[in-house]
């Protein structure tokens, strides 16, 4: 055990079991899954990408690179969890995972031996040739070597949320900047949001040891977040991480739920996604220490400085007993005396600087660097080069530090670069970079924490004088201000061996040199040649000294060579969580009407129309498919009487003085001159001269329309309403309203139509006073509805509107009156072959691409008048013999059945593309002609009725010969909807 | 990205169906010639910088609104109501 008495923040009362890689250990409540591994002297805890060397934890932060598990809910696998992050919990069971058959004895690990041969640019070189191989052979192979964690492959059902946050002020990291900023802004009244990453408030104080104003920081910490979180206009947010910095204040952050608990309650998401809208933030992310590139500095053991300093400080565990430290900078000899009173060894201090500070406690080695280490599946020995002398010593940890990074992340998201400053050797952040986000404390380079504590209130009134408050700065508090002494240190030169850079992806100091000589010296291509920075941990502790190499290896400055783009997120987040609430139903909202209940009794299967759900047929008893039941609603309707719901049908109320002149704007013909009681067809068009969407328009009044669109197309045609009324006729007195959900409509069609209305009506009609096109109100059982005498199916038909809240009530009196004569409800599928029949159009002719010549309407654009899309619709492109016109087809050769999206070809032509003359839109069958029919778009094919043409559906492989006809099959005159 | 509404204030761009240049509120008479058609229809600058464009509050108050801002930083620099700009014939 490498537990030390007397440390740590963790809870000694409450000890956990869980279960790694099938064995149990235990540890303490406030332990990560990282910090009880070592506690337990666990230090191989994977493998690495390519070569599968031996990986142990580096770091105690969301910037692990190795430390990654598969986390085991009862066999719920959530792979790539960073053992940093994961709080431990009872029962907790974590596998290790990029290895076979076992972590300790891992077969891929020949990669190893191979690396020579596996280098920067690798892929691109070896699996080039024969170019057959690739899909056969390599791809395979790669994709089976590749990836870490494993993907379950079964649908993932854990339960994420999605939430929006708003506040004035923004603070992003508790730190002792984060804590001060919050603070200054939380007390002038303004909204604030704290939200920290870590599962506890303080950042650095949690384990740097230091003091605030006379108080140990951890102390003086919760004072601060005791005080914020008795304030209302505070919210205290642990857990979660700001991942992306977005235009117009705008950030994403993920929030960790309840992965960090044994049992769950049942209704709490795994994770949950927010966005954070906010006038003004602070950014106080804090930083990353970086490692130093020496040979063999990936084996297990070798950790981050002040990783070591952390699982010592806050979870009281010792990460070796005899421990040696490699910096560059003061660090280093703090954690020294950490480790000194905790009571473990320290070997000594390898100090790259020629004048590092003395100490009479411990051994340092000035000017000193490593070159090496020893170990199989651990660190045992450490090689040190001092004053000319190549030695080595025995240890079972070895620190290093490199010094710090700035986590200045989000101030890069709206695609700024940060700046190089010499100080700290490392990037800032630049002023500006994301408008209205300050940064603060060790994120803007301030090291000390004296200098953060300045810089948190400094950046608070920034973000408040932003939006326009006046704070009065709290009292900054006294609290350690040493200087920050580095000398830049990136890669041990003249030393033998890989040293690593990015210890996930295995990306050494040699991959880099090798993508510089290859002429791959732009940043941004040594990054993808190499792939630096491209693991789960997107080169948090490894760009910066990447890049130092390239610039290094290539002769220019660090900031000549430049960063690569930062982009959001910041940790890893799951599709899942990004996308909470959009699984399953939850894709898109569903519109239901008001007859659907007593449809779905009726065991109508449903068909989306956009977000609506309608019935596609009725089944009755002995039909086995649909056509059966589809056949016998279009009979029934011809014969006797259907019912259908059109509610879904897009409603458009127009009211005012100029109603009329919108109508003869937006439609291609005369609606000024509709008579009140009146309904009349109507085509629409876009500007550019396409149609856009036909449907009926009553005149209810002088000043009063009602327009109907068709389902799909109902809020472009309020879009384009509203358009016309407010962008080019401002002036006019109109306005228009959806009134789709306020009034359910049913269709009532075929010869017994009028006697199944009267049968409820209160007032009954008569043929000659209520004829065809014609609209009025009437009363079903003193309730207020519209009749409109229109007819999509070419009978004898009537809609029939009452207010939504009374549609279930009508539709059940229509279906009894319609059984009553011998009829029933019909589905969308008969309703299709009815207009199928007649000729009449949906948005399977309508698509966008024809016009109103193209559909044979090229009459219904009044001379008389301006409307949209008229001029364009002039262009002789749009017109004429060249041309696919609206026809109707039938099927006379030996096969009988049309299929929709088929080509047409002249009788004899190959059936290729250059020879298609048209294709078709709509099929149905017609139990009526008793024949398959089709309407369709032909090149010149008005002139061409009687021809006989070629359809030929290459994906269905359906062939017919059909005969060429006018789109109207079905009582060409319209006797039958007239009388 | 969030756009302020003149009628219901500051809200996020999701709100809004965005529809391209402000050019078209400035619609050619039907005898202005084909060359005004054409560019009225199809011909769009693609600036780096300030542009203007008409953005449409779906799921608000629907009003169509003119928006000023800047392609290279996303800034919004104004907002007005599309009804007020064709009133003024700017």
């Amino acid at each position: 055990m490498m537990r030390v008495a007397g440390r740590g923040l963790i809870d000694r009362e409450t000890p956990l079991g869980f279960r790694f890689d099938g064995r149990e250990y235990s540890g303490f409540a406030g332990d990560t899954l990282a910090s009880a591994l070592l506690a337990n002297g666990v230090r191989l805890v994977g493998r690495s990408f390519k070569y599968h060397r031996p990986r142990g934890i580096l770091t105690a932060g969301s910037e692990e690179p190795n430390a990654l598990m598969e986390i085991d809910r009862n066999g719920d696998i959530t792979p790539n969890v960073r053992a940093t992050v994961q709080e431990l919990h009872d029962g907790l069971v974590a596998h290790s995972q990029n290895r076979w058959p076992s972590l300790s004895n891992d077969l891929m690990a020949v990669n190893d031996l191979l690396s020579p041969f596996l280098g920067a640019g690798f892929y691109y070189k070896t699996f080039m040739w024969p170019s057959a191989f690739w899909e056969k052979l390599y791809e395979p192979v790669i994709r089976h070597a590749a990836g870490l964690g494993r993907m379950r492959r079964v649908h993932d059902d854990t339960r994420n949320e999605k939430a929006f946050a708003h506040c004035d002020v923004l603070v992003i990291g508790s730190g002792p900047a984060g804590l001060m900023a919050a603070l200054t802004a939380a007390r002038t009244g303004v909204d604030v949001i704290l939200a920290e990453q870590d599962s506890d408030f303080g950042g650095q104080l949690l384990w740097s040891g230091e003091t605030v104003a006379g108080q140990p920081g951890t102390e003086w910490a919760s004072d601060i977040v005791r005080e914020l979180g008795a304030m209302d206009n505070v919210r205290l947010m642990r857990r979660t991480t700001v991942t992306g910095a977005y235009d117009g204040g705008v950030y994403g952050a993920l929030e960790r739920v309840s992965q960090h608990l044994a049992t769950p309650e049942a209704d709490m998401p795994a994770e949950t996604f927010w966005r954070i809208t906010t006038r003004s933030a602070v950014l106080a992310a804090g930083a990353i220490e970086r490692p130093v590139a020496f040979p063999m500095n990936d084996r297990p053991g070798v950790m981050m400085s002040s990783a070591v300093q952390q699982y010592l400080n806050r979870f009281g565990v010792l990460a070796g007993k005899r421990v040696a430290i490699f910096a560059n900078n003061d660090g280093a000899h703090r954690l020294a005396d950490d480790l000194m009173a905790a009571g473990a060894t320290v070997a000594g201090v390898i100090d790259s600087r020629a004048d590092a500070p003395r100490s009479d406690a411990f051994r340092v080695w000035p000017g000193a660097v490593v070159t090496g280490t020893k170990g199989r599946q651990a660190i045992r020995s450490v090689t040190i080069r001092s004053d000319g002398r190549t030695f080595q010593e025995e240890v079972d940890c070895l620190a290093m530090s490199g010094g710090w990074n700035p986590s200045l992340h989000l101030s890069c998201h709206m695609n700024t670069r940060p700046e190089w400053s010499d100080d700290i050797q490392s990037f800032v952040p630049r002023d500006d970079a994301v408008p209205g986000l300050f940064a603060a404390g060790a994120a803007n380079g301030d090291m000390s924490t004296r200098a953060c504590l300045n810089s948190g209130i400094a950046s608070a009134k920034s973000a408040l004088k932003r939006i326009g408050v006046t704070a009065k700065a709290p009292k900054s508090p006294e609290a350690e201000d040493r200087r920050y002494v580095i000398a830049p240190l990136w890669e041990v030169s003249n030393a033998k061996g890989r040293a690593w850079l990015d210890f996930q992806n295995d990306v050494t100091t040699k991959d880099v040199h090798q993508a510089a000589r290859e002429n791959m010296q732009s940043v941004e291509h040594m990054k993808r040649y190499t792939t630096q920075g491209m693991a789960t941990d997107q080169g948090k502790n490894s760009n910066i000294n990447a890049l130092a190499v390239l610039a290094d290896t290539t002769g220019r400055s660090i900031p000549e060579t430049g960063t690569t783009t930062f982009r959001p997120p910041y940790v890893p987040v799951s599709i899942a969580a990004m996308g909470a609430g959009g699984r399953g139903k939850g894709f898109a909202p569903e519109r239901f009407t008001t007859s659907h209940d007593l449809t779905d009794q009726q065991k109508a299967p449903w068909i989306e129309a956009g977000l609506w759900y309608r019935p596609s047929y009725f089944p009755e008893a002995g039909e086995k498919t649909w056509r059966e039941s589809c056949d016998r609603e279009v009979l029934m309707v011809r014969n006797s009487v259907g019912v259908s719901d059109v509610s879904t049908l897009g409603k458009i109320d127009i009211q005012g003085p100029d109603a009329a002149r919108l109508l003869d704007m937006a439609y291609t013909n005369m609606f000024s001159t509709l008579k009140t009681g009146r309904v009349r067809y109507g085509l629409m068009l876009r500007e550019d001269g396409f149609v856009m969407d036909d449907g009926t328009t009553a005149r209810l009044g002088d000043n009063h329309y009602l327009m109907t669109t068709t389902t799909a197309a109902a809020g472009q045609v309020m879009r384009h309403l509203e358009f016309i009324t407010q962008c080019l006729h401002p002036e006019w007195d109109v306005r228009i309203i959806s009134v789709t959900d306020q009034w359910a409509q049913f269709a009532v069609a075929g010869p017994r139509a009028r006697a199944v209305l009267n049968g409820i009506l209160d007032k009954p009609v008569e043929d000659a006073d209520f004829p065809f096109m014609s609209c009025g109100d009437v009363a079903i059982g003193g309730i207020a509805g519209r009749l409109y005498r229109i007819s999509f199916s070419g009978e004898l038909g009537y809609e029939i509107a009452v207010p939504a809240g009374y549609g279930e009530s009508l539709y059940a009196l229509l279906l009894a009156g319609a059984r009553a004569e011998g009829g029933g409800p019909y589905g969308m599928e008969a309703l299709n072959v009815l207009r199928i029949e007649k000729g009449f159009l949906t948005h399977a002719e309508i698509d966008g691409r024809v016009t109103a010549f193209d559909v044979g309407m090229g009459a219904m654009v009044s001379p008389r008048k301006d409307c949209i899309g008229k001029t364009a619709s002039e262009r002789p492109g749009l017109n004429g013999d060249a041309r696919c016109q609206l026809v109707g087809i039938r099927p006379t050769g030996a096969v009988k059945q049309l299929t929709a999206g088929a080509h047409l070809f002249a009788e004899r032509a190959a059936a290729v593309r250059e020879n298609s003359e048209g294709w078709v839109t709509s099929v149905g069958y017609s139990p009526v002609l008793e024949s398959y029919l089709g309407l369709a778009f032909l090149k010149n094919g008005r002139a061409r009725h009687g021809e006989k043409i070629r359809l030929v559906d290459h994906l269905r492989e359906v062939e017919a010969i059909c005969e060429v006809s006018g789109p109207v099959f079905f009582d060409p005159d319209g006797g039958r909807a007239r009388g | 990205m969030r756009i302020k509404c003149p009628i219901c204030g500051e809200r996020d761009r999701r709100e809004y169906y965005y529809v391209g240049d402000a050019i078209a509120l400035r619609r050619p008479e039907p005898d202005a010639g084909e060359e005004a058609w054409d560019d009225y229809l199809h011909l769009r600058d693609n600036p780096a910088g300030r542009t203007r464009d008409l953005w449409y509050h779906e799921m608000g108050c629907s009003a169509w609104i003119v928006v000023e801002r800047d392609t290279l930083t996303h800034e919004i620099y104004d907002t007005g109501l599309a009804s007020a700009v064709t009133k003024a014939g700017e």
